[in-house]
């Protein structure tokens, strides 16, 4: 078990960027890590802070709505950024403050987990300045990191396929 | 020339030849829905035996241009003529039933009749006008009312993808697994079939989500300083019949404690019955989660933000969500609103 989360953890850590992203022709950006939840969620944040981002905090969904009475496997959403950044366009491109900082949403389906995340691409057409979109093609290129990250760490822990 | 010709010929095969690899392919654009087996998830289990008995290629591969507009499975329009190909071998290498082809010919009946059966038969779980079931796929991360999301059999891409002789094998087989029973079974002739099949084919198409070209924020100023219009946002949050959930600074655990921007503060508040229901609609809105306001203080102007629901709904490629993002707007317009009286 330590020997495949070691194998996985360095596959997290040396993932180049990958070609295309997972379903990389889509706004959104969804990958699927074979790794149940917990592994799944390390392997996230191991890959966000592989690239330089700062976690600023996990919100529990689940937990939310296990209180008041609703089913659900766990669903969290991870928020994070790099603080320069965050704060330079903050104050030069306010309009994207409700975009900030950014956000994977992760969640269990059974044994697997499910990571989704808007491709910044889309910002492009929302936000048009110039000056935006070598930082969004940077965050798309960021994410596509990312995802391919935990999807192959998943990948990893379960071993080469017969 | 002989020789030319040959290596030319060889050269336009190479790609099947040498093959793109489907494994790969189906896992970078489909494994995330359909599961790395084929098991579903957000989207419909593809290795589901019944689902490759009735189906054919065709069919797989017209489903993966067209997509279901509308119902999460996006269109996949510049993936190669190899890769769709590839992905359909990879679908296809899950089950060792003989491949069926189901030819393209008209299946004629009475659409009139058809209708009636229809609404005796089908309406129940595809919907009165072949919308479909509720939610996505199987949707193995909550509680759902049927084991398969029924498709909409009105959606375009459907109905492109689906030939009439397939729809009619459906009819006659049903999908074991599924709740989907054989019609023969139930008491139905061949002509009754026929004429569910012509009624199908006549629906009315269902809509996709047009691009949004509203502003992505929705912003209101504010007369009030900072300090009173977070407290205004706080109480109307709550007279709008939502729970706080945490209030702190744009950069908060990005940079140390005590040492965050004071001028950006963002109100965290949730309806866990509104989130309950938006999530089993469509897992995939997490990242929206939770629903936030920020109120914003620069030169001396005071500003509520909030990204706009309805901009983002196109992104999510399902019908579904639309009401919620409407509901989901006009409550955010009047939490802003009441927060700037």
């Amino acid at each position: 078990m330590r020997l495949r989360a070691l194998i996985a953890a360095a596959f997290v850590a040396l993932a180049p960027a990958a070609p295309a992203a997972p379903a990389a022709a889509q706004d959104l950006m969804i990958a699927r890590s074979a790794q149940p939840f917990p592994e799944a969620m390390t392997a996230l944040q191991a890959a966000i802070a592989a690239r330089g981002y700062t976690i600023s905090r996990v919100q529990r969904v689940d937990v939310g709505l296990e209180n008041r009475g609703y089913k659900t496997d766990k669903y969290r959403v991870v928020f994070y950024g790099k603080p320069e950044e965050v704060a330079r366009l903050a104050a030069a491109y306010p309009d994207l403050i409700p975009f900030l900082p950014l956000s994977v949403a992760i969640f269990a389906e059974e044994d697997e987990t499910i990571l989704v995340t808007t491709n910044p691409a889309l910002y492009a057409g929302m936000f048009p300045q110039p000056e935006l979109k070598p930082v969004f093609a940077r965050w798309e290129q960021d994410l596509v990191a990312i995802m391919e990250g935990v999807r192959k760490a998943g990948h990893a822990w379960l071993g080469p396929e017969p | 020339m002989h020789r030319i010709l040959i290596f030319l010929l060889g050269l336009a095969a190479a790609p099947w030849a040498f093959g793109a690899d489907g494994a790969a392919l189906y896992s970078r654009h489909c494994a995330a829905c359909h599961g790395d087996t084929g098991n579903g998830g957000i989207g419909v289990p593809l290795a589901l035996p019944s689902f490759q008995a009735s189906i054919d290629d065709d069919y797989l591969r017209r489903t993966i241009r067209h997509g279901r507009p509308g119902r999460v499975m996006p269109a996949f329009l510049a993936l190669p003529t190899e890769d769709v190909e590839a992905i359909v071998a990879r679908v296809r290498s899950w089950s060792k039933a003989p491949r069926m082809r189901y030819p393209d010919i008209p299946v004629t009946g009475d659409a009139k009749r058809g209708r009636k059966l229809y609404d005796a038969h089908c309406a129940g779980c595809h919907g009165a006008k072949g919308e479909g079931g509720h939610g996505t796929g199987i949707t193995l991360s909550r509680p759902r009312a049927l084991p398969v999301m029924a498709p909409a059999l009105n959606n375009e891409g459907f109905l492109v993808s689906a030939t009439d002789t397939l729809i009619k094998e459906i009819l006659m087989r049903g999908r074991a697994g599924t709740p989907m029973e054989s019609f023969l079974k139930q008491g139905l002739a061949e002509r009754d079939i026929d004429d569910i099949v012509s009624y199908l084919r006549g629906l009315q198409k269902g809509t996709a989500l047009p691009a949004s070209t509203e502003a992505p924020v929705l912003v209101v100023e504010s007369p009030y300083d900072l300090k009173t219009t977070v407290e205004n946002v706080k109480r109307a949050v709550s007279s709008n019949n939502f729970l706080l959930i945490r209030e702190q600074g744009l950069d908060f655990g990005l940079v140390p404690e005590g040492r965050e921007d004071r001028s950006r503060h963002i109100v965290y508040f949730c309806n866990f019955q509104f989130l309950n229901e938006a999530l089993g609609v469509d897992p995939r809105v997490g990242m929206f989660l939770p629903f936030r306001i920020t109120v914003v203080e620069e030169r001396g102007k005071v500003r509520l933000m909030a990204y706009n629901p309805r901009r983002l709904l196109p992104m999510f490629n399902n019908q579904e969500l639309k009401d919620l993002a409407d509901e989901l707007t006009r409550r955010t317009l009047a939490i802003l609103e009441e927060s700037t009286l």
